[in-house]
């Protein structure tokens, strides 16, 4: 009898989901891990004063916010995607191709990546040269006039640069699945494997060979890949303190007792230097937004007047509070204006 | 002759007898130490999780003589829930605080100022105020939370010692909390946000009840289909199928089944359930059906064990009597058999509880502060709503994140002590 209940309720469970799928009423957003933590706390903040549902928000990764957010029109796909990069034009095709015309994209601020080790030790001072040497794969040989790669040799940060301290190199970071490690090789990689002038030519001449010199981390355990958990690094920061770690500034800020960051090419990792572009491993943080499912899902431009409203992502807005760096008044308009209007993104 | 031999072999006897004590001796010693070795990990794995997340089950909360003013609150003054609930409460509170320290004047030093206090606590005067609209017009000392930095200098986490570049909170700030110290304005208090709350992304609103709903949807999902499923097939491969190729190819499956890693299963559901049904999405429904897959065969082969174990005479008891086949299953076979059943239910359930991989391919590790009203709506489980906060920056989430491994060690604990009474007290041996 009893059973026959049970039976009863999961049958009228299963049958009661094929009408189900029609109608959403809480915005769904996917994308990147470095942007969900800001975007949780804009919807937090909007489910607690409007009279909509609180948006639902998946940490999928940039590229996988992209796969997902493109799959097309409709309540079963996200509605908004984070990312920690531009959308490419490859992505872009990808979403016209499943009906997804007009895409607004909203720069909602910038982040940075910090280089820090633990406040045991001393702070390091690096340029994005001495950053390429001492992570990259394969390096122009010092020994020979000539320019020649070989696999990377250097086992000692003083090896690289005698001003530096003879520690081994040893850093921790972000594995190949990260938008922070996408950056950083963009950024902090290829930033230093330029300065090297013969590597330089090579962009001109055989773009495919630059790209891989610069963007190959080395694989024989210097560099050790420490999960997507920025939480985690800085623990293993605190209780090695020959180790350098790369990870978001959020978590730098929120943990300035434990890890200190280094200087690169001179410039301390800090609130103002990113905001003004001067510290050179910072992105831009991106929203894109399926103009189509306005009207449908309720609540999608409030929600955009919310992150994009001085409260938020202002000079002192709450999202300051939680690291993420603002972007200069004229920028911030410009981006504000662009959701207002639901001006479609061209590629 | 013969008395010789017979010596002979008590001597060899009596020479290795020492030797067969010391091997004895030695092997309980290596069972004591593999237990010791066990029962140290154990310890080492509650002690560190205790002593890290017992301080989330407290938090602190500052005195604030707040007056509800009409004006800020309702100024048509129609006492009309809409207009109510939108009114300026942020500004109660900041007014409130700078009561609290009218030395208080720049604007940064305001701005330090109210982020002593939790953004909570606008919400909690709102709540106030629509509960009781007869609040407005007076004023009330009313305990908000702070902030979760206080929290953590309250709880002893930051160190007030250090230069007041490494630390999170200003000297200016601390001399602040000293002061509300001082004049009993600060208590740590019971933490119930913690239990009846849903996800936050401020530490001291965040709560664990949200996930909680979520696992008990996911897993009532669960038992509803794979115990039925699960208890009739264990009884036609045990009672009624023939022995022949095809069941030897279904049980060599199922035992394969069970051996699977659990992603696969989120794959499968994404692909089957997610994009060919078209369910909805970081629903407890589609998180049920994956867990389903995966309890199955647990269920299934504890199943068939509990049935080969009921022994043949009551089956030829029962036969005897004249009860036909299905008469001698239900009345007597599965009645028999029901404890081992239910223990293998109930394991596989834990295990069920205790399972993130599967989810994330189906969109329940995601934020989602509205606590679920059904199986259909956005969801996350309580092993997610651990790994997220793991993952979340803000120093405070560190204690959340053991406090939430103990509940969920404690629903563990629980579904298997039912294991253990329900064998104890319904298992017959034969």
């Amino acid at each position: 009898m009893k059973k026959s209940v049970i039976l009863a309720a999961a049958l009228s469970t299963i049958l009661s989901t094929s009408a189900f799928a029609a109608s959403r009423d809480a915005i769904n957003i996917v994308g990147s891990s470095t942007v969900y933590p800001f975007t949780t706390v804009v919807a937090e903040q909007f489910g607690k004063t409007s009279k909509f549902k609180t948006p639902k928000i998946e940490s999928t990764g940039t590229g996988g916010g992209m796969k997902l957010f493109c799959a097309g029109v409709g309540v079963e796909h996200p509605d908004m995607t984070g990312a920690s990069r531009r959308i490419k034009k490859s992505e872009f095709d990808q979403c016209q191709a499943n009906g997804v015309k007009d895409v607004i994209e909203v720069k909602v601020g910038y982040d940075g990546i910090a280089i820090a080790n633990s406040k045991k030790a001393a702070p390091f001072a690096l340029s994005l040269k001495e950053v390429f040497l001492a992570l990259a794969k394969e390096v122009p040989d010092p020994s020979s006039e000539a320019f020649k790669l070989i696999e990377n040799p250097y086992k000692m940060w003083n090896e690289i640069n005698p001003a530096l301290p003879a520690s081994k190199i040893e850093v921790l970071g972000p594995p190949p699945t990260s938008g922070t490690r996408d950056a950083f090789v963009e950024l902090a990689m290829e930033g230093g494997c330029d300065k090297i002038d013969a590597i330089k030519a090579e962009k001109k001449t055989n773009e495919k060979n630059h790209k891989r010199i610069c963007h190959s981390i080395r694989e024989d355990g210097v560099y050790i890949e420490a999960g997507e958990n920025d939480n985690l690094i800085v623990q293993k920061l605190d209780a090695n303190p020959n180790a350098l770690g790369i990870f978001g500034f959020s978590f730098l800020d929120q943990n300035s007792d434990k890890v200190q960051g280094s200087t690169i090419d001179g410039v301390l990792v800090n609130f103002d230097a990113i905001a003004d572009g001067s510290y050179p491993v910072s992105r831009p943080l991106f929203m894109y937004v399926k103009k189509a499912h306005i009207g449908t899902i309720p609540g999608i431009e409030e929600f955009l007047a919310e992150y994009t409203s001085e409260k938020a992502w202002g000079d002192e807005g709450y999202l300051a509070d939680k690291g993420l760096i603002p972007m200069p008044t004229e920028e911030r308009k410009k981006f504000a204006d662009d959701a207002k209007n639901l001006t479609p993104l061209s590629m | 002759m013969n008395e010789t031999t017979k010596k002979n072999t008590m001597d060899i006897v009596k020479a290795k007898l020492a030797k067969r004590y010391a091997r004895e001796q030695r092997f309980r010693a290596y069972g004591i130490v593999a237990i010791s070795l066990g029962m140290l990990f154990l310890v080492m794995l509650f002690v560190s999780i205790i002593s890290q997340g017992y301080g989330a089950f407290f938090q602190t909360y500052v005195k604030l003589d707040v007056e509800f003013s009409a004006e800020k609150i309702d100024p048509q003054g129609k006492r009309d829930p809409e207009a109510l609930s939108s009114g300026d409460y942020g500004n109660l509170v900041k007014e409130s605080v700078r009561q609290a320290f009218p030395e208080v004047t720049g604007r940064t030093e305001k701005i330090q100022l109210y982020k002593l206090v939790s953004s909570g606590a606008t919400y909690e005067l709102r709540n106030r105020v629509m509960a009781n609209p007869e609040l407005i017009g007076t004023t009330q000392s009313v305990w908000v939370p702070a902030d979760d930095d206080v929290d953590m200098l309250v709880k002893g986490h930051i160190d007030r010692n250090l230069p007041e570049s490494e630390r999170r909170m200003n000297n200016q700030q601390i001399g602040w909390v000293e002061k509300l110290e001082n004049a009993g304005r600060i208590e740590k208090r019971f933490n119930l946000v913690f239990f009846t709350g849903g996800d936050s992304r401020e530490p001291e609103l965040a709560g664990i009840w949200g996930a909680a709903v979520g696992s008990f949807y996911t897993l009532l999902v669960t038992l509803a289909l794979s115990f039925p499923i699960g208890v009739a097939t264990a009884v036609y491969l045990e009672e009624f199928a023939p022995r022949n190729k095809w069941t030897d190819i279904i049980e060599v499956n199922i035992n394969n089944l069970a051996a699977v890693p659990s992603i696969v299963f989120g794959l499968l559901g994404l692909a089957v359930f997610i994009n060919l049904f078209g369910l909805p999405r970081s629903a407890p429904l589609v998180g049920g059906l994956v867990l389903t897959l995966m309890t199955l065969p647990t269920i299934i082969i504890a199943g068939r064990a509990a049935l080969k174990s009921v022994p043949p005479s009551i089956r030829e008891a029962a036969l005897g009597v004249g009860a036909s086949k299905m008469q001698t299953i239900t009345h007597h076979v599965l009645p028999l058999a029901m404890p081992g059943m239910l223990t293998g239910t109930i394991i596989g359930m834990a295990q069920a509880l205790g399972e993130t991989a599967p989810l994330l391919m189906i969109g329940m590790v995601a934020f989602i502060v509205d606590i679920p009203g059904s199986a259909f709506d956005p969801a996350t489980v309580l092993p997610v709503q651990i790994y997220l906060w793991a993952d979340s920056p803000e120093r405070a989430f560190v204690e959340k994140t053991s406090a939430a491994i103990m509940v969920l060690l404690g629903f563990l604990i629980a579904m298997n002590a039912i294991a253990v009474i329900l064998r104890k007290r319904f298992e017959r041996r034969w």
